[in-house]
């Protein structure tokens, strides 16, 4: 399976990629994609999928507060910043 | 079924457009409701920073809410509880294994650029909502799940008109919101009509509040709903092509978005037109929905796990005491102010939606044995002196019991309503028991015909001048004669056996 | 002094033989001395650093006892160390500074350890050379026309140089182990949850782990020691007790049972490497191991596995780095334009091909095909390392396939992947394994020996007796430090 369509994948990872790069990026992750293609050899259908090697469970934290960060540390870092804001380029869709 | 169905009104009160009604249409509604509700917790979802609405900005952030790198999310445990004590109030059902998975997409006010959420394996699943209508019958509507996910920061947009995103040439973040425990309850598409989704969204409300899941203040944000609403023709069992509506921020705004997109698609249906399915913004200002340009991106939201963060399992016996912590529900306490005490259905609302009234009430009501009595003073004078004072009824001095004895000395007519009002209002600030100060200080109520003769003799004789309007017809001058024998007889006459008394000297052939 | 071990470090400043500052000020002598031809640091903290070496001296003369005392400690640059820059190696993180320490940093600080600099690292810990870094090269102490190897090729190359006495590695997928082999050191990756990840910059949040990085065997478990356990940051640690390491520490190998995997067989390596390993099973056997034969059917598979499971990771870590917060920012006309050329330009290629193959796995259509297989087989390959556990105490194989190669001997990215075949599927599984030196090759016509390394992986939470094994081994092979690198004295001269 190397069907991998390079420029939709790059826009859902927000990557801006040349034409010359779309076609090297795509033959270098089709050569991938053959190699992990051998996982389908494996008799994988009768078995759980594991998201975490330990198993753990309900770790949480209490509701207790724990002092913020300075506003000015965090704004200092900022590429742009407008008074106590963090100021980003124009939005162009809205949330839906 | 409302009676509703089918048909829309714009209710008076709405706003202050001319009433409108519209005949009930071929279209059947068809809704179903996303509520995303801010939890009530000290602290954020995934860290310790304040979860407090209206702090300087950007003041309430630290590495994990920003989303800086390397920092990690543990997920407060009391939000967790607070969810899935809410869906136990509604009956739904807690799966031993729930999970946190990623939502993956970018947006500048989400500062990981994915949103800690749950896929397929909510913290709660179905449970119903019952809720009454105005007419006294009872409605419901279907849970399909309620999850867990945290809060974006907010964006106001600068350089386009009243801070719209659309025409604005960049934005403000503020990021004390990211990371807000937000619980999303999402419903089955039962809802047929404006008023049950009101209904519906106030029962939600009013459990959400009565359990301390939430603040429920639309107008701060901790509560916001999107309605996905369809039609069809009655009889057909497919659903029509929906729209999803937002941006209301209010009950009433979300009955007049509803109100104009039933309209909306009905007049589409109606032409022979389609309706296309998309996401539309309710419009405030000018009364209408528009369509809401959606991200560029295409919806692939990549869900997956979330590596950094363990399952939640819950035993039988954590269900079990979560479960017994719930107490009495407010939707149980509305069953018994309707049924049982045959109140009205607004009445029963005021009162388990007042803060401590229901409470209060029980008590009032169960010593005097008299709910409407004792609800009339509830809602009226005791209501009125809490709003002027700014003192919740529970606290003043009016306790139950003396409420229950003002209620027994009404009744009896052992008080006329004047002596009644006058008492509340001072035992409200000095306490102390109606029946001792009526026996103390003579207040009884004058309903001995003899006594009330005399009074009204004596305002026959003064008022000569209005006795003859009257025997000439101008019969409307009778309130102002009781009034006479009410003030002559220092506010204890019984103001019905007062007009009656002067009926029958005024009438009585001379 | 610059190249006494961690432990003889402490033992002489809390003696006051010597102190902290005159250590940290040997250690920054080496490192201007050596460090022009090694590479291995990206940016020194001398204020941060002299400032804890004063507190430490302080600390001393007031009669506490700190296990690290003064011991100069070089730490990867993926993980924060508040007021200093910290990079990930990238252009994207250039310039950031963390405004917060990584609870395994603080750790060893706070057990006396002095911060001498951050190191270089393949970009965001994606890579097996260290030249994936944005922002500076690394060479191999032993010879620097070779790779140090990666992710941590500057804290590998750092304590090979003696330009540092301990370092911080983290090990996705043999991001510790396979430089550590390279470089000639003992590299260490515990299991899965037992050292806090927060404040290590994410690569494969299920996968990432802390390790040290040390001269000895002795010293990895006394940093262990100090790391290892909860921390309420991480929800992903162990809540479990650390059996102390370091008092395991043992010499002989009696009554071990040493797997040797089937489906490893030497006879796929060069001659040389073979024979070094072969003589590595020998001196196991002659310290009084047994030895086993086990199978792990399913480690083949490893590499494919771990090329879905740690993109898919990956392309969701880092999509935050997209200029709005906090690093590099390319100012487009509009937010979704600055996202892709912020990204564009921040990043370089081979992590640019991890999120895209990361996105690809998990989008709509291909997630239970890629995504969701390749967690089945981690648990597959966890269940063949189960059941070859109850046969063996501990599973000994090389480190990797050959010795440190060339710069841009590697062109082709997935034979560049298959060098951690012998370290992914142990990371799949979440054990602990490590990598300890266990010879020297020279290849043809070179006169520069290189270092291998054995690596030894133990079942989860076996970290006491996985250290123990590796020390008996070390001691009885003297490996280690059998070799002064022989061309250091020339790096001295190439500044």
């Amino acid at each position: 399976m190397s069907d991998i369509d390079v420029a939709y994948v790059a826009k859902l990872a927000r990557l801006a990629l040349t034409p010359a790069e779309i076609e090297r990026f795509g033959a270098q992750l089709g050569a991938l994609l053959e190699h992990v293609g051998a996982l389908a050899e494996l008799p994988t259908a009768d078995v759980a999928a594991t998201a975490q090697v330990i198993a753990q469970s309900n770790v949480t934290r209490e509701d207790l507060a724990v002092p913020s960060l300075d506003r000015e540390t965090v704004l200092a870092q900022a590429p742009s910043r407008e008074g106590p804001y963090f100021r980003v380029p124009r939005i162009i869709g809205e949330e839906a | 079924m409302s009676p509703m169905d089918g048909a829309y009104t714009r209710a008076s009160t709405m706003d202050a457009a001319p009433r409108v009604t519209v005949a009930a249409t071929a279209y059947e509604v068809v809704m179903g409701i996303e509520c995303h509700v801010e939890l009530k917790t000290q602290t954020k979802m995934f860290c310790g920073c304040l979860n407090a609405f209206g702090a300087e900005p950007n003041t309430n952030v630290c590495p994990i809410c920003l989303g800086l790198p390397g920092a990690l999310p543990v997920p407060n445990r009391a939000a967790i509880e607070l969810l899935v004590k809410a869906g136990l109030a509604f009956g739904a059902e807690v799966p031993a294994f729930s999970k946190f998975d990623r939502k993956n997409y970018f947006y500048p006010d989400m500062p990981k650029d994915y949103q800690i959420s749950q896929y397929d394996m909510p913290l709660t699943v179905g449970g119903i909502v019952h809720f009454w209508r105005d007419d006294g019958s009872r409605g419901s509507c279907r849970l399909t799940r309620i999850h867990l996910e945290e809060d974006t920061g907010k964006s106001s947009h600068a350089g386009s008109r009243d801070g719209r995103i659309a025409g604005s040439t960049y934005s403000l973040v503020d990021f004390n919101r990211a990371g807000v425990p937000l619980m999303e309850c999402v419903s089955e598409p039962d809802i047929r009509s404006r008023e049950d989704a009101v209904a519906y969204l106030e029962a939600l409300k009013r459990t959400f509040v009565a359990l301390g899941v939430s603040d429920v203040k639309m107008e701060e944000g901790s509560l916001r709903c999107d309605v996905n609403l369809s039609l069809r023709p009655y009889g057909q069992t497919e659903y029509g092509t929906k729209t999803e509506i937002k941006n209301m921020n209010s009950f009433n705004s979300v009955a007049r978005a509803i109100e104009s997109e039933i309209a909306r698609q009905t007049s589409i249906l109606e032409s022979g037109g389609r309706v296309v399915q998309e996401t539309r913004g309710w419009d405030e200002a000018a009364g209408a929905t528009h369509p809401m340009r959606s991200k560029e991106q295409a919806h692939d939201y990549r869900y997956f796990p979330d590596p950094d963060l363990t399952p939640v399992e819950f035993a039988p016996s954590d269900v079990a005491r979560l479960r017994q912590a719930l107490g009495a529900l407010p939707d149980a306490h509305l069953e018994r102010l309707i049924v049982m005490d045959k109140l009205r259905v607004e009445q029963a609302r005021q009162i388990v939606d007042g803060p401590g009234l229901f409470e209060y009430y029980a008590a009032a009501a169960g010593i005097s044995g008299k709910p409407q009595a004792t609800v009339n003073f509830l809602l009226g004078d005791l209501s009125r002196l809490a709003n002027e004072t700014d003192t919740p009824v529970f606290s003043s001095g009016v306790t139950p019991e003396a409420l229950a004895e003002l209620v027994g000395l009404s009744d009896a007519q052992t008080i006329n309503s004047k002596t009644a009002k006058d008492l509340i209002a001072r035992i409200w600030v000095e306490g102390g028991s109606p029946g001792a100060i009526v026996a103390a200080e003579g207040l009884g109520q004058l309903s001995d015909a003899g006594a009330i003769d005399a009074v009204v003799s004596e305002v026959l004789a003064g008022n000569a001048k209005t006795v003859d309007d009257y025997r000439a017809g101008k019969t409307k001058v009778m309130g102002f004669l009781v009034g006479q024998v009410m003030k002559a007889s220092g506010g204890k006459a019984n103001p019905t056996l007062a007009e009656a008394r002067l009926r029958e000297r005024l009438d009585a052939p001379r | 002094m610059a190249d006494r071990s961690a432990a003889e470090v402490a033992r002489a400043v809390n003696a006051r033989e010597t102190s902290a500052v005159e250590t940290l000020e040997a250690a920054y002598a080496r490192i201007a001395e050596r460090d022009g031809a090694i590479g291995a640091y990206l940016a020194l903290t001398q204020d941060l650093a002299r400032a804890r070496a004063e507190r430490v001296d302080a600390a001393v003369r007031e009669g506490k006892r700190l296990p690290l005392a003064g011991v100069p400690l070089a730490v990867k640059d993926n993980m924060c160390l508040e007021g200093t820059p910290t990079t990930c190696a990238s252009k994207i993180l250039d310039g950031w500074i963390a405004p917060y320490t990584a609870t395994a940093v603080q750790r060893l600080i706070d057990a006396g350890a002095v911060p001498l600099g951050k190191t270089n690292l393949d970009e965001f810990a994606m890579g097996s050379s260290c030249e994936n870094s944005a922002l500076g090269k690394t060479a191999n102490p032993w010879d620097r026309s070779r790779v140090p190897g990666g992710s941590s090729g500057g804290s590998v190359a750092a304590v090979a140089a003696g330009e540092a006495t301990l370092a911080l590695g983290s090990d996705t997928g043999g991001s510790i182990r396979e430089p550590a082999a390279f470089c000639g050191v003992v590299g260490f990756k515990p299991t899965y949850g037992r050292v806090s990840r927060y404040g290590l910059i994410a690569f494969a949040s299920s996968l990432d782990q802390i390790g040290p990085i040390a001269q000895t065997v002795e010293d990895a478990a006394l940093a262990y020691d100090l790391m290892a356990g909860k921390d309420p940051l991480d929800a992903t640690t162990v809540d479990r007790e650390v059996e102390p390491a370091a008092a395991g520490l043992r010499d002989d190998l009696r009554g071990v049972r040493v797997g040797i995997v089937k489906e490893f067989g030497l006879d796929k390596l060069e001659p040389d490497v073979r024979a070094c390993y072969e003589q590595a099973y020998d001196d196991l056997r002659k310290l009084g191991a047994e030895f086993v034969e086990v199978g792990l059917p399913t480690a083949d598979y490893g590499v494919a596995t771990y090329y879905l499971i740690a993109p898919a990771e990956c392309s969701s870590n880092l999509a935050r780095f997209d200029g709005m917060r906090y690093g590099l920012r390319v100012e487009g006309p509009d937010v979704g334009a600055t996202y892709e050329a912020t990204r564009a330009a921040g990043f370089g290629d081979e992590v640019k091909r991890r999120i895209l193959i990361g996105t690809y796995a998990l989008s709509s259509g291909y997630y239970d095909a890629y995504y969701v297989r390749a967690q089945k087989a981690r648990t597959l390959i966890a269940a063949d390392f189960a059941k070859a556990f109850e046969a063996c105490d501990v599973i000994a194989c090389p480190a990797a396939a050959s010795p440190a190669f060339a710069f841009n001997a590697k062109a082709d990215p997935v034979s560049m992947y298959l060098m951690d075949y012998y370290t992914i599927p142990m990371s799949l599984a979440g054990l602990p394994s490590l990598s300890v030196p266990c010879g020297y090759v020279t290849p043809a016509g070179s006169d520069k020996p290189l270092p291998l390394g054995l690596e030894l992986s133990a079942p989860l939470f076996a970290e006491r007796a996985l250290l123990g094994i590796a020390h008996a081994y070390e001691r009885g092979t003297g490996h280690a430090r059998a070799k002064q690198i022989p061309t250091l004295a020339d790096a001295v001269s190439a500044r």
